[in-house]
C-alpha cells in the first residue's frame, strides 16, 4: 500500500493519554502552567502557546500572526537579533515555532539541566521584543518566499486555500494562516508591534514543560522568570465573526498544468470539541476513522479501491481540536479512466449506505481497540503529549477534557455515529472541489442535474 | 556497564548528558542472527526494526521499480490471508507494521503490544515469508505508484532531485527514480516480485534491533521464529557509483513563481578518518537550525529564501555533499551567487574558533536528545549496525566530535570543498541564469 495523497493537512488525532504524570497551576499574572513528567531520558521540552492565531487577526492584516512568529527571533535588550536559536543550539538544543488559526507556539528541546536558561529567554521575549528597521523588512521577504514555496508553488495548496475561503464566508478561518499575498506585502513593523503588545502576555499564554522535570522545580522557575511579567489589558472575550447558516451547496473546480493526479474533495462544516461537551466530536472522530482511517479496510477504501476498483486513494479526516466550528473532510483520487463525476457519485453512494446501515460491527470494534492501543503508543513521545495539551488549552478545552477524551471516544455507540453523520454529511453545508489538469473537461455542473 | 553510568552522571553535572541514556545488549539468536536490544519495561509495547541492506539498488536490469513495488505489496496479502484479511488482522491486534524501500535498504518497522506479541509476530512472519503477490493487489498498488510517477513529472522539487541524481550517478541505480518509469513499472510481473524479494530480503545483510518490553531470551526466540526461514543469501551488491558531477548550472524550464534548486559536489565516505571533521564542517556551513553560514547569509541577511541547508550524503555506494533551497525567479541567481561565495570562502579560510566550539556543543548536546522513544531508538540502533559501528559507539561518538580541531576542519575543507565543481540544478523560470556545461 502506498500512502502519498493527502489533499487536507489534517491528521486523525485518535486519542489522548491518561497515564503520565500531569500537574497544572496558574501564576498570579494569569499564566497557566502544565507539567508532564517523563523521566526515561534527561531531556525536556518547553512550549509556550499564545491564544492568538490567524483567526484572531483584524481584517486587512492577514498573516500578521505568522509574521510576528518569525519576528520573535529578532532579539530583546539582552539577546541580540538571531541569537535566540544560536544560544539554544550552542547548548545542544533545538527550537522552532508554529502558527495556526487558533494559536501560536514556540518550543525548545534541550537537556533537562538547561531548562532554566530557556525559561529565562522565553519569558524575556514574551514582553521585551525589539524590532529594528532592517530586521523586519528582511523577514517580510522571508515570509513571502515561504508563501512562494509552500502555497504558490503547489497547486494542491492553492486549491486548498481557495476551498477554505469558500467554506467560511464570514468566519476568519477562511483567510489563510500565512496571509493573502497582497496583504502580506503591506504588513509593517507597527502592525507587528500592535499584535505583539495585545496578545503576548502571561494572561494569554499557556506554558507546557514536558520531560525529565519535577513540578515543584518548574513552579519555582516559572515564578522567578514568568511571574514578574505584566499581564496585557488588551485581552477581551475571544469572539470571532461566526458563519451564517449555509443553505446551498458550494462547488468549485481548479485547473493547473502542474496537476498530474485529479481528485475530488468534499468538506462539510462540522462542530468541534467543546469543553465538557466532546461527545459529538468523538462520534465524528470515529466516523472519520471508519470511512478513511485505514488504507485497506476503511469503508471508502474498501468500496472504491477494492470492490469497485475505481479509485487509487480515498481519504476521510476530522480533527475536532478547534476553537470554532471546523470541517469534516473527504477526498477520492479516481483510477485512470474514471471521471471525477463518477468518483464523486460513487463516494456519495458509499456515504448514503453508511448513513442507512451504519458501520460494520467488527470494524467498529477494531477501531475501538486501536484507539485504546494508541493511548499506550502515545506515551512514548512526551513531546507529542505536550503538543496535545497546548493545543487543547488554546482552543477552549481544559486539562480534564484532554484526559477524558479517550473515555469519551470509547463510549461512542453506533447510534452516536449515525446521528452525527446525519447531522454533518449534508451537501447543502459542504464545499465540493474538483482538482484537474489543464485542459480537462469541466463537467462539474452535470452532477447538479 | 556500571562505569558507563558513572561517566554519564558526571557529564550531566559538568554540562549536559554527553552520553545517551541507553544500555545496549548485543545478542546472537540461537539460530545465529545478530540483534541489539534495549530493554524498557515502563510501557507495555516493543518497537522492532529490521533492515535488509541493498534496497532498490538491487533492481534487476530492466526491472526498475520492482523492489519498491514488492515492498509495498508485503502487507497486501500473505499465506491464507487476502489484503483485506491481513489489514483486518493487524488492526484487530492494534499493531503498527510498515514496510519501505530506499536506495540502500528494505526496512521493516513494527510496534506491538506485549499482550498479543506472539500473534503480531506470526502475522509479520507471514508477510515476510509467504507474501501472496496477488495479481489484483499488484495492479492496484502499481496504479498508485504510477500516479506518483506522473505527479513527480510536474513537481519541481522531484524534477530537481531526479535531474541532480541523473547528472551525479548516470546509469547507476542511484541515477534513476526508485519508483521506476511508467514503462518499466508496466512490464513488472508476479515472478519479478518473487525475484525481487529473493534478491533483497535475506539473512545475509540483515540488521535487527528491538527496544521495549522484552528480554534477550524472548527476543532471540522471536527473531529465529520470524526470520530463520528467510534465504541465507541474496543478490550481490551493485558496484560503487562513479560520480559524474561537474561544476556549473543546469536549468529546467518550469512555469512557477519560484525556482527550486538542488546543488552538490563529491562527499566523503562514512568510514573515512576525516568524516567527523567533515560532519562538523557541514554543520557550520549548512546544518540544522538558524545559525549555519548558508542560512545566515541567504535567509537571515538577505531574505532570499525561506530555508537553505546542506548535508553530507554517505550512501552505501556513493558519497555526495548536497544542498537545496527555493527562491523567487528574480532572486535565484543572487541566491546561487551567495551560496557559491560562502562555499568558496569556507574552502579557502575554514571556520572560526567560535563557530567550531558552538558546533561541537550543539552536536554533542543534541546527540543524546535523539534517544527519546522506543521506535526512534530502535531506528538509530539498526542504522548503527548497518554501518558496521560497535554498540559502544553511542558512548564514544561525542568523543569523536570533541576531538575535531580547527586545523582538522581547515584541512578537510581544503581537501573536500570544490566550489568550482559545485553543480546547481535549477527548476523554474530563473531570471539571468542559463545552463552551462
Amino acid at each position: 500500500m502506498f500512502r502519498a495523497f493527502w489533499p487536507f493537512a489534517l491528521a486523525l488525532c485518535a486519542a489522548s493519554a491518561t497515564a503520565g504524570e500531569v500537574t497544572s497551576f496558574d501564576l498570579k499574572n494569569g499564566l497557566k502552567v502544565v507539567v508532564i513528567e517523563d523521566h526515561r531520558a534527561p531531556v525536556v521540552t518547553q512550549m509556550v502557546w499564545y491564544k492568538a492565531g490567524s483567526a484572531d487577526e483584524k481584517p486587512g492584516v492577514s498573516g500578521i500572526a505568522h509574521f510576528l512568529e518569525h519576528l520573535m527571533f529578532k532579539g530583546t535588550d539582552t539577546v541580540a537579533p538571531g541569537d535566540f536559536s544560536k544560544i539554544v543550539e550552542a547548548n545542544g538544543g533545538s527550537d522552532n515555532a508554529f502558527t495556526s488559526s487558533d494559536y501560536t507556539g514556540y518550543f525548545q528541546r534541550i537537556a533537562a539541566d538547561r531548562l532554566e536558561m530557556v525559561m529565562k529567554m522565553e519569558a524575556d521575549r514574551m514582553r521585551n521584543l525589539k524590532l529594528s528597521e532592517d530586521d523586519w523588512k528582511t523577514e517580510l521577504q522571508v515570509i513571502i518566499e515561504e508563501r512562494n514555496q509552500r502555497t504558490d508553488s503547489d497547486p494542491g495548496a492553492i486549491f486548498s486555500e481557495q476551498r477554505r475561503a469558500a467554506q467560511f464566508l464570514n468566519h476568519p478561518y477562511g483567510t489563510p494562516i500565512i496571509g493573502w499575498r497582497h496583504e502580506m506585502e503591506g504588513l509593517t513593523r507597527q502592525d507587528a508591534l500592535d499584535w505583539y503588545r495585545t496578545y503576548y502576555a502571561p494572561n494569554d499564554a499557556v506554558l507546557v514543560i514536558a520531560g525529565d522535570v519535577m513540578p515543584d522545580k518548574v513552579k519555582a522557575l516559572a515564578e522567578t522568570y514568568y511571574g514578574p511579567l505584566a499581564p496585557s489589558d488588551g485581552i477581551g472575550e475571544r469572539k470571532r465573526p461566526q458563519e451564517p447558516a449555509q443553505l446551498s451547496e458550494r462547488r468549485m473546480s481548479f485547473k493547473d498544468p502542474r496537476v498530474a493526479q485529479p481528485y475530488v474533495t468534499r468538506s462539510y462544516i462540522a462542530p468541534e470539541r467543546d469543553a465538557s461537551d466532546q461527545k459529538k466530536a468523538a462520534a465524528l472522530t470515529i466516523l472519520a476513522a471508519a470511512l478513511g482511517g485505514s488504507s485497506q479496510t476503511s469503508i471508502l477504501s474498501k468500496a472504491l479501491q477494492f470492490d469497485q476498483k475505481i479509485a487509487l486513494y480515498a481519504y476521510a479526516g476530522y480533527d475536532g481540536t478547534s476553537y470554532d466550528d471546523t470541517t469534516f473532510d473527504l477526498a477520492v483520487a479516481p483510477a485512470p479512466g474514471v471521471s471525477l463525476a463518477d468518483a464523486e457519485k460513487a463516494m456519495d453512494a458509499v456515504l448514503a449506505d453508511v448513513m442507512k446501515n451504519g458501520i460494520p460491527a467488527e470494524q467498529f470494534a477494531r477501531i475501538k481497540t486501536q484507539i485504546r492501543a494508541e493511548n499506550i503508543y502515545a506515551e512514548d513521545s512526551v513531546a507529542s503529549l505536550a503538543r496535545r495539551y497546548g493545543e487543547a488549552l488554546t482552543t477552549g478545552l481544559t486539562i480534564a477534557d484532554v484526559q477524558e477524551w479517550p473515555a469519551v471516544l470509547d463510549a461512542v455507540t453506533q447510534e452516536d455515529v449515525l446521528a452525527a453523520a446525519a447531522e454533518v454529511l449534508d451537501r447543502r453545508r459542504a464545499v465540493t472541489g474538483w482538482m484537474m489538469p489543464e485542459g480537462a473537461t469541466d463537467n462539474t455542473t452535470e452532477l447538479m442535474q | 556497564m556500571i562505569r558507563a553510568i558513572f561517566a554519564a552522571a558526571f557529564a550531566v553535572a559538568a554540562a549536559f548528558p554527553a552520553q545517551a541514556a541507553v544500555q545496549i545488549q548485543e545478542l546472537t539468536s540461537p539460530g545465529g542472527i545478530r540483534a541489539w536490544l534495549v530493554e524498557e519495561h515502563s510501557l507495555p509495547f516493543t518497537a522492532l526494526e529490521i533492515r535488509f541492506e541493498g534496497g532498490t539498488s538491487l533492481d534487476a536490469p530492466g526491472k526498475r521499480g520492482a523492489t519498491l513495488l514488492m515492498t509495498s505489496l508485503l502487507e497486501e496479502g500473505a499465506g491464507k490471508m487476502s489484503s483485506q484479511d491481513f489489514a483486518t488482522a493487524r488492526e484487530g491486534l492494534a499493531a503498527d507494521l510498515s514496510f519501505d524501500a530506499t536506495d540502500d535498504a528494505v526496512t521493516v518497522s513494527a510496534q506491538m503490544l506485549t499482550e498479543n506479541r506472539d500473534q503480531v509476530v506470526a502475522l509479520l512472519k507471514s508477510a515476510l515469508t509467504e507474501p501472496r503477490f496477488d495479481q489484483d493487489a499488484i495492479d492496484r498498488v502499481r496504479a498508485q505508484i504510477e500516479s506518483i510517477i506522473r505527479q513527480d513529472e510536474t513537481d519541481p522539487s522531484a524534477i530537481a532531485g531526479q535531474s541532480f541524481d541523473q547528472l551525479a550517478f548516470g546509469d547507476h541505480p542511484y541515477g534513476s527514480s526508485k519508483y521506476g518509469t511508467l514503462d518499466s513499472l508496466a512490464a513488472l510481473t508476479r515472478d519479478d516480485m518473487i525475484a525481487a524479494k529473493a534478491a533483497t530480503m535475506s539473512r545475509e545483510h540483515i540488521s535487527v534491533a528491538a527496544v521495549g518490553d522484552i528480554d534477550a531470551a524472548t527476543l532471540g526466540k522471536l527473531i529465529d521464529d520470524l526470520l530463520g526461514s528467510l534465504p541465507a543469501k541474496g543478490a550481490a551488491m551493485p558496484p560503487h557509483a562513479t560520480l559524474g558531477l561537474t561544476g556549473g548550472v543546469t536549468v529546467t524550464d518550469f512555469d512557477s513563481p519560484q525556482s527550486v534548486v538542488s546543488f552538490g559536489q563529491a562527499g566523503i565516505k562514512r568510514d573515512d578518518p576525516d568524516f567527523f571533521a567533515a560532519y562538523v564542517l557541514n554543520h557550520i556551513l549548512g546544518g540544522d537550525g538558524f545559525s549555519a553560514r548558508l542560512m545566515d547569509e541567504v535567509r537571515e541577511k538577505r531574505g532570499l529564501t525561506y530555508g537553505i541547508g546542506s548535508y553530507l550524503v554517505p550512501m552505501n555506494l556513493a558519497e555526495t555533499w548536497q544542498g537545496s533551497f527555493s527562491s523567487a525567479n528574480e532572486k535565484v541567481a543572487e541566491a546561487i551567487a551567495v551560496t557559491r561565495k560562502v562555499w568558496a570562502d569556507v574552502a579557502a579560510n575554514g571556520v572560526t574558533d567560535k563557530e567550531l566550539e558552538a558546533a561541537k556543543t550543539y552536536l554533542t548536546g543534541s546527540f543524546p536528545l535523539r534517544f527519546d522513544g522506543n521506535g526512534r531508538i530502535a531506528g538509530i540502533l539498526v542504522g548503527m549496525m548497518a554501518e558496521g559501528l560497535p554498540a559502544s559507539y553511542v558512548n564514544d561518538r561525542n568523543g569523536y566530535v570533541e576531538a575535531v580541531t580547527l586545523e582538522d576542519v581547515k584541512r578537510v575543507a581544503q581537501r573536500l570543498m570544490t566550489p568550482d565543481a559545485l553543480r546547481f540544478v535549477v527548476v523554474g523560470k530563473p531570471v539571468g541564469l542559463a545552463t552551462t556545461n
